[in-house]
């Protein structure tokens, strides 16, 4: 029984459920993979099984995905002006997609797709590659200006612009990183507490009083979690939207 | 507006009668926009507040570690990749490094809203109305 300590990484271990190969890469469905699929179909069947009845005054369930819409198209609005709407499908996908995959996290037993980085800066990507091929596509090389600030001189200009393409650059990564640090340090903070709870109550009755304070503490930390779980699907759609905003509009 | 809100005849005032009789559509689109005007009033300020400055201290570690974490990762990351194609080692990964750390800082800065940001000439991003 001592045997197995708490291991507050093994939550995030990756499981072959399908092993596939298709020539030489291991294509196998994880359950990384079958929670990717879960979350689409929680967000979806939930936006339309809420959305059906179209009721005038809408009901409890309605008026969330009737929050949930006007929350991003005017954070999309705010952000990128009018002319940023046209992006509102890719903005609500990604802002759903990240809330529910970090709420499904919280549930015991489930795995969080976010707490891996691979799969946030899989969703990074997605957006600086809609911003790079948007704005070359608007602006064709005028979306070079974005690098070149107003007022540097020239002189200065090749090492100005060199870091600014590399701050450019690092958006997707510290977009990436953020979501991505923000489960991982939250999902171990709350195994480590509640592995307190199993490893002091093994101490008998001291053990077990002394427990509830850890007891407490993950109880806490699992709100804070809701918390930072919808946060962070914000933080994540308001900084695409900026991102977008520089696609539209390189030099204000 | 007049003609569909006309009264209803029977001489009756007060609240009574008024509860039950349909809410019409105009009027009803007339007090959805009267609501929105003054949400509006306060959405900026809110969602501006948000943004400017997180609600937690741990929040705002998180998020400016790791814009300066990623700064120096593209800086180091591109300058070896340099290297490996170009066949410059170490040069490249020397200026790769300082560039990132000039990247790193600029991020952070501008992510703490005292920088202007991409484009924006001097100034920093004033506030979205």
């Amino acid at each position: 029984m001592a045997a197995d300590k708490v291991d507050p990484i093994h939550q995030f271990h990756i499981i072959k459920l399908i092993p596939i190969k298709i020539g030489s890469y291991d294509v196998s469905f994880t359950n990384s993979a079958l929670f990717m699929v879960a979350t689409v179909i929680v967000a979806a069947a939930f936006l339309y099984l809420t959305t059906s009845s179209r009721s005038l005054v809408p009901g409890r369930l309605q008026s969330v995905s009737e929050m949930a819409y006007e929350f991003v198209g005017n954070m999309l609005r705010d952000a990128a002006g009018t002319q940023g709407m046209r992006f509102f499908p890719l903005v609500f996908s990604l802002f759903m997609f990240v809330l529910v995959a970090n709420l499904l996290g919280l549930i015991p037993y489930f795995f969080t797709i976010t707490s891996h980085i691979i799969v946030t800066f899989g969703l990074a990507i997605l957006v600086i590659g809609t911003v790079i091929v948007y704005g070359f596509m608007k602006h064709g090389l005028g979306f070079l200006k974005l690098f070149v600030p107003h007022g540097v001189p020239i002189y200065l200009m090749p090492l100005v612009v060199a870091i600014e393409v590399i701050s450019f650059v690092s958006r997707p990564v510290s977009l990436s990183v953020r979501l991505f640090a923000n489960m991982l340090a939250g999902h171990i903070t709350l195994k480590v507490f509640s592995g307190f709870v199993v490893s002091l109550s093994a101490l008998g009755a001291v053990g077990i009083a002394g427990s509830v304070l850890p007891l407490a503490m993950a109880v806490a930390l699992t709100a804070l979690e809701l918390l930072v779980a919808f946060l962070q699907a914000y933080v994540f759609a308001v900084l695409t939207c900026m991102y977008l905003n520089d696609a539209l509009h390189p030099s204000h | 507006m007049a003609n569909k809100n006309r009264p209803d005849g029977t001489g009756e005032t007060g609240r009574g009668n008024q509860h039950d009789a349909e809410i019409r559509d105009d009027d009803l689109e007339r007090r959805r926009r009267e609501l929105e005007a003054s949400l509006a009033t306060r959405l900026p300020n809110r969602l501006e507040g948000k943004d400017a400055k997180p609600v937690t201290g741990y929040g705002q570690a998180l998020k400016l570690s790791s814009e300066f974490i990623a700064g120096i990762v593209v800086g180091v990351g591109l300058g070896w990749f340099l290297d490996r194609v170009a066949g410059t080692s170490p040069w490249g990964l020397i200026i790769g490094v300082m560039l990132g750390f000039g990247a790193a800082i600029l991020n952070v800065l501008r992510s703490a809203g005292v920088v202007a940001e991409f484009g924006q000439g001097g100034k920093p991003r004033e506030p979205k109305e």
